[in-house]
């Protein structure tokens, strides 16, 4: 009797045997999936988040739309959400949908501007003066990466010229270099060797007066995310994007041409000049067309990216081939 | 390893491999591919199929290596995976950012010099999807049959290549793949290199230096032999005179 009774409760019932595994093995199956999906994720981030930086009182409109100043582009604007969550900003991150959550905590307070050089008023800005500078304006301009992708953003900020003006440049000054901040501590990715550190850029003094530069302060009526450059960049919409240096700490007032991240880095494929222009192919790509962020399918890119009626005069005579 | 678990191992990869290809899928549907959806299918399909060509490559010295022989009815699952992300990947790159043109997309092609490589990759791994079935191997023969699946080499080259030419900067991921691979093929080459090494001399010449001075050596092994191939190197034969 209790033999019997012992070996009846020890073979488990084969039903449930087998389920049993069945059970295990879809377990596996399902965490192995999962286990998969987080490798894929890591290797290929998509980016997502929020936008609360907070917002800029008293922006002021310049122009309607129609106004030849090419402040206001006409053009469907890019969605805020994909302003800020694909971004070349490589003291963070090379991938684009990897830099918002890296800069999120990116800390500005205490944030200062030197202008120097070849200035009468040579000036260290507490970034809270450099914004009272000049009122705020909104500016939308068309953005075009030396990629082949582009987007329209509403910026809010101020014409560069306002600043000059303010330091008043010397005869001698033909160029304004700029630098981004260095330091690794908060932009984790200048401990990595890919670029050289600081970015610097560079601007004829002529291009760097135009009305149509601009010192970017904000978008979409915000302050600036620090993915786009927090607190100040620069903005100049006829020129590839990564002449557009973010996070600037320094401009200087200087007689010969400056030295330049991405010119430096690859001469050939990346000019000083760096106009946007869709008969000059990049080495490895055509300029022809280009990728508008939010579009279907390819449009074709514009001389000076739809700003030659202001800009074009700046180059009249330039070989834009050798001079790139 | 038992049948019943080898089926659910196999199953097991087969539905591992797939998870991109879901995903990638799932994120579509959502509009969750972010600002550049075409591109960033472009990348990922890109990215894929280069996984899948160094996890192909990999089977055989982790077999060898582990003495784990089950590991073999992965290499192919993981081959065909390779050949359909890659083929994803060019199939979105026509479709979607050439919008199905034939002459941009050779014109770009023209100008882009790495997008030549990727289809060089893309391309000799065409018959090597065919060539896949079990009745394929049978019919070439084996010999043959891994003789020209040898292309995967030349395929993973191409890809790692392709990724290397395109990235502006930051090459440190091509770089890592690049690693990878070299690992991948060096192994092969220890391998090939310690089998030749008991036979430095080539057989025929060998063959020759045996033969009495006044017989010609060609007939001799022109009878024997039909082709020089088929000389046994370990052994050399008994010249039946
Ligand atoms: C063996 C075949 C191929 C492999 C393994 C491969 C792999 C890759 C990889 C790993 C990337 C970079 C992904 C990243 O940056 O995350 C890439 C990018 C790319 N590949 Fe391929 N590829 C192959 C064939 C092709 C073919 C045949 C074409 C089209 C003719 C092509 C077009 C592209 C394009 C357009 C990009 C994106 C470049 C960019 O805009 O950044 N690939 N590929």
């Amino acid at each position: 009797m209790l033999a019997k009774k012992l070996s009846a409760s020890e073979v488990t019932d084969p039903a449930l045997y087998f389920n049993r595994r069945n059970f295990i093995r879809a377990g596996i199956l399902a965490a192995s999936a999962v286990a998969t999906g987080a490798v894929y994720r890591r290797l290929n981030p998509a980016g997502g988040g929020e936008v609360n930086t907070p917002l800029i009182q008293g922006v002021t409109v310049p122009a309607p739309a129609t106004d030849p100043s090419g402040f206001r582009a006409a053009d469907r604007q890019t969605s805020l959400q994909d302003i800020t969550h694909y971004n070349n900003f490589y003291e963070f991150s090379t991938d684009k949908a990897s830099v918002a959550p890296l800069a999120a905590n990116f800390n500005t307070t205490g944030w200062r501007v030197s202008v120097e050089g070849l200035v009468k008023m040579p000036r260290v800005f507490e970034l809270d003066d450099l914004l009272k500078l000049s009122p705020p304006e909104e500016r939308i301009y068309r953005m075009r990466c030396v990629e082949g992708w582009s987007m329209v953003i509403p910026w809010v900020g101020y014409s560069l010229s306002k600043l000059l003006d303010a330091v008043e440049p010397l005869e001698e000054a033909k160029y304004v270099a700029f630098e981004t901040l260095l330091d690794p501590k908060r932009m984790p990715e200048q401990s990595a060797g890919v670029l050289q550190w600081p970015y610097v850029e560079g601007l004829r003094l002529d291009e760097a007066r135009h009305p149509l530069t601009l010192l970017a302060t904000g978008l979409y009526g915000r302050a600036l995310p620090p993915q786009d450059g927090a607190p100040i960049r620069l903005v100049v919409p006829w020129k590839y994007g990564f002449k557009g240096i973010k996070s600037i700490v320094k401009i200087s007032l200087v007689a010969s041409q400056p030295r330049t991240t991405w010119n430096s880095e690859a001469p050939r494929e990346y000019g000083f000049y760096a106009n946007v222009n869709p008969h000059v192919d990049h080495p490895r790509w055509s300029q022809a067309t280009e990728q508008r962020i939010g579009e279907f399918g390819r449009r074709p890119t514009l001389m000076f990216n739809g700003y030659e009626e202001q800009v074009g005069h700046l180059y009249a005579g330039m070989d834009l081939r050798t001079n790139f | 390893m038992k049948e019943a678990n080898l089926r659910f191992t196999k199953l097991l990869v087969l539905v591992n491999c797939a998870v991109p290809a879901a995903l990638l899928a799932w994120d579509a549907w959502n509009h969750q591919l972010g600002a550049n959806p075409v591109k960033f299918a472009i990348l990922t399909t890109g990215m894929s199929a280069l996984v899948f060509l160094m996890l192909t490559m990999l089977v055989t010295p982790l077999r060898k290596i582990s003495g784990l022989n089950w590991i073999i009815s992965f290499r192919r699952t993981f081959g065909l995976y390779a050949f359909f992300y890659a083929c994803a990947h060019f199939l979105i790159f026509f479709a979607l950012d050439r919008s199905l043109s034939i002459s941009g997309t050779l014109s770009e092609m023209a100008k882009r010099k790495y997008l030549i490589v990727g289809s060089t990759g893309l391309l000799v791994m065409v018959p090597l999807a065919v060539t896949s079935t079990n009745a394929m191997i049978k019919r070439l023969g084996g010999k043959r049959w891994r003789a020209l699946h040898r292309l995967a080499y030349v395929a993973a080259v191409a890809g790692v290549i392709h990724y290397y030419m395109q990235v502006k900067a930051d090459t440190r991921q091509p770089l890592a793949f690049m690693g990878v691979l070299a690992i991948l093929l060096g192994y092969r080459l220890v391998v090939y290199l310690r089998q030749r090494r008991p036979n430095k001399i080539p057989s025929n010449a060998r063959c020759k230096a045996n033969l009495p001075k006044k017989l010609s050596p060609t007939v001799v092994l022109d009878r024997t032999f039909p082709s020089h191939e088929h000389v046994e190197p370990k052994s050399p034969p008994n010249l039946p005179l």
